[in-house]
């Protein structure tokens, strides 16, 4: 079920370079499926900006009901998220779309996580995952610069972790399509900017891949038809919508 | 007592508030959220004779206080929408309003002819006001001559009443107004978006694949406002107003300008409780100002005084 809630900040704070931590209590997370899946945010009362931004879940505890959702302040809305402070309430919208099926995967077999800059985040929660499943995990985080790199230690603790720069300030210099190259795996989870999720598409045809996407959203439950994209079935005319079919789809399904 | 209820051709509103075309798809993703018997109506997406694709992505930009959207009239078609969503909709206790689009005449009577004869549908809101696409739609809502004549080619099918819905895109919508009475519509419905641009602060190029797009959210409202003040006052046919609605007040303030009901387009893009809200802040809200029913509202802001004599503010 998605719920809208006004759900109360426990902590917050900046892991990066304009990459912001934000843990909540939400009653929303026992409804939470999969890793992978998002919440919508309404980062203020008032009408401007006016939509809710779309932030992707990279932890959650069922018990505890918290759940941590990882940003990069951007525009104008994040910085208003920047503000919040522990006590605070949030609105929120979720949880939203599905997320990455960890039943494609089987004990005993590896999967690679690849991610580039804020697509990094959701993968958190699947590693953990998968780890739990019995999984091999291993890591590919691409991002710009040293200074914009996070998690590096907590991926480490599931499993092997490479790092990549563009401009090779910090880990491999290049990008998470270089390493790719050099390990292999059964399964590959990614999330972050399209070209990446292209290149990865096109280098793995006959490797079971999935793929979160991101696309300006309005409404976020499926209804505005704002986030679509074509459909990969060539017969098949119809648009998939990435709030509400995706943001994860399997390779192919779509066209990138 | 129920101080809500409103009559207007076709349709037998419990309360006059009901999510704008296109902002609601048809109803479905709602429906998780609240029991659509709720609504006083639901104005479906535009639907055409063959299913639309609409337009490429990107095809929302914000703006300060609205938004811009060039979906393009996404839509499955007619044949899908009364095999499929029509009927599901009938399990809700609201009456529909169907939102017909096309690109030429012959379109929207295919269209008018046989969605106007589904159970559920009890009026057609004639789309001559898309700005989003490229034939059709907005040409027809710009030339009084061509919306009279279209009003009135489906007036001669439609099965039930026909509300034309106005784009705010002319010089002078009373003339668009006056035009689709004489075609013989039944009501009207305003306003449509707005056309509006926003470019891309690094690359200089318009974010939207469409380069324009249609502005809509509170940003619009005073022009909505200004325009039902205007056609309500030229016109005797009732209105249903809509641009920019977020809350109960906001609803009154329209209903003072001469809207008869209210539809909320945007606002359920952010908040999806957002028609159930209004819908239950109304009755305090009339309290609060002094009314015993709705309908007292409904033109105050030109009608001389002394016609309201419940009003007891």
């Amino acid at each position: 079920m998605i719920r809208k809630e006004l759900c109360k900040i426990l902590s917050q704070k900046e892991i990066a370079a304009n990459i912001y931590e934000l843990r909540v209590k939400a009653t929303l997370v026992d409804d939470i499926r999969a890793p992978g899946q998002f919440v919508h945010v309404r980062v203020t009362n008032g009408i401007d900006p006016l939509l809710r931004r779309p932030i992707s879940i990279s932890a959650y505890n069922q018990q505890t009901e918290q759940m941590t959702l990882i940003y990069r302040k951007e525009g104008r809305g994040t910085s208003l998220m920047v503000q919040l402070e522990p006590g605070m309430e949030l609105d929120i919208l979720g949880p939203l779309g599905n997320g990455f099926p960890i039943e494609e995967v089987s004990v005993g077999e590896t999967a690679l996580l690849v991610g580039g800059g804020i697509g990094v985040p959701p993968l958190y929660e699947l590693s953990k995952q998968l780890v739990a499943k019995g999984v091999n995990v291993i890591h590919i985080l691409g991002f710009q610069t040293k200074s914009a790199v996070f998690y590096e230690k907590e991926f480490s603790k599931n499993g092997l972790t490479f790092i990549t720069t563009a401009d090779g300030t910090y880990g491999r210099k290049g990008f998470v399509t270089d390493v790719i190259k050099e390990v292999s795996f059964d399964c590959l989870y990614t999330c972050g900017p399209t070209p990446m999720l292209r290149a990865i598409e096109q280098g793995f045809p006959d490797k079971r891949v999935f793929l979160s996407l991101e696309e300006r959203m309005a409404c976020g439950v499926g209804a505005c038809f704002a986030c679509v994209c074509q459909s990969g079935d060539a017969a098949d005319t119809s648009y998939k919508k990435v709030c509400s079919d995706g943001p994860v789809f399997r390779a192919g399904e779509v066209v990138l | 007592m129920n101080r809500l209820n409103v009559e207007l051709p076709g349709l037998r509103l419990k309360n006059p508030i009901m999510p704008a075309s296109g902002c609601f798809g048809f109803g479905r993703e709602f429906s998780q959220f609240y029991d659509l018997s709720k609504l006083g109506a639901i104005m479906i997406k535009a639907t055409t004779l063959e299913p639309r694709f609409g337009n490429p992505t990107p095809r929302v930009a914000e703006t300060a206080a609205g938004m811009l959207n060039a979906i393009g009239l996404q839509n499955p078609g007619l044949e899908k929408v009364i095999a499929e969503e029509l009927p599901w909709l009938s399990q809700f206790d609201v009456p529909i309003i169907a939102n017909v689009a096309g690109s030429v005449e012959e379109d929207y009577v295919a269209v008018a002819r046989k969605i106007s004869q589904a159970a559920n549908v009890k009026a057609l809101e004639l789309n001559i006001s898309c700005p989003n696409v490229k034939t059709g739609g907005i040409a027809f809502g710009t030339i009084p001559e061509v919306a009279k004549q279209l009003t009135r080619k489906v007036k001669e099918v439609s099965a039930v009443p026909v509300y034309v819905k106005l784009s705010p895109n002319v010089s002078n919508i009373v003339e668009m107004a006056q035009a689709v009475e004489a075609g013989g519509a039944d009501g009207i419905t305003m306003i449509n978006t707005l056309v509006g641009m926003r470019l891309d602060i690094k690359t200089g190029k318009p974010i939207l694949a469409n380069l324009t797009g249609g502005l809509s959210g509170p940003a619009i409202k005073p022009i909505a406002i200004r325009m039902i003040y205007e056609v309500s006052q030229a016109v005797s046919l009732p209105i249903i107003g809509m641009g920019g609605v977020q809350s109960a007040e906001d609803v009154i303030e329209f209903l003072y300008a001469g809207a008869s009901a209210v539809a909320v387009g945007t606002a359920n893009l952010v908040d999806p409780l957002v028609c159930p809200a209004i819908i239950d802040d109304l009755p305090d809200v009339l309290e609060r100002l002094g009314y015993e029913h709705i309908k007292e509202c409904i033109g105050r802001s030109w009608q001389r005084d002394g016609q309201f004599a419940n009003h007891r503010a």
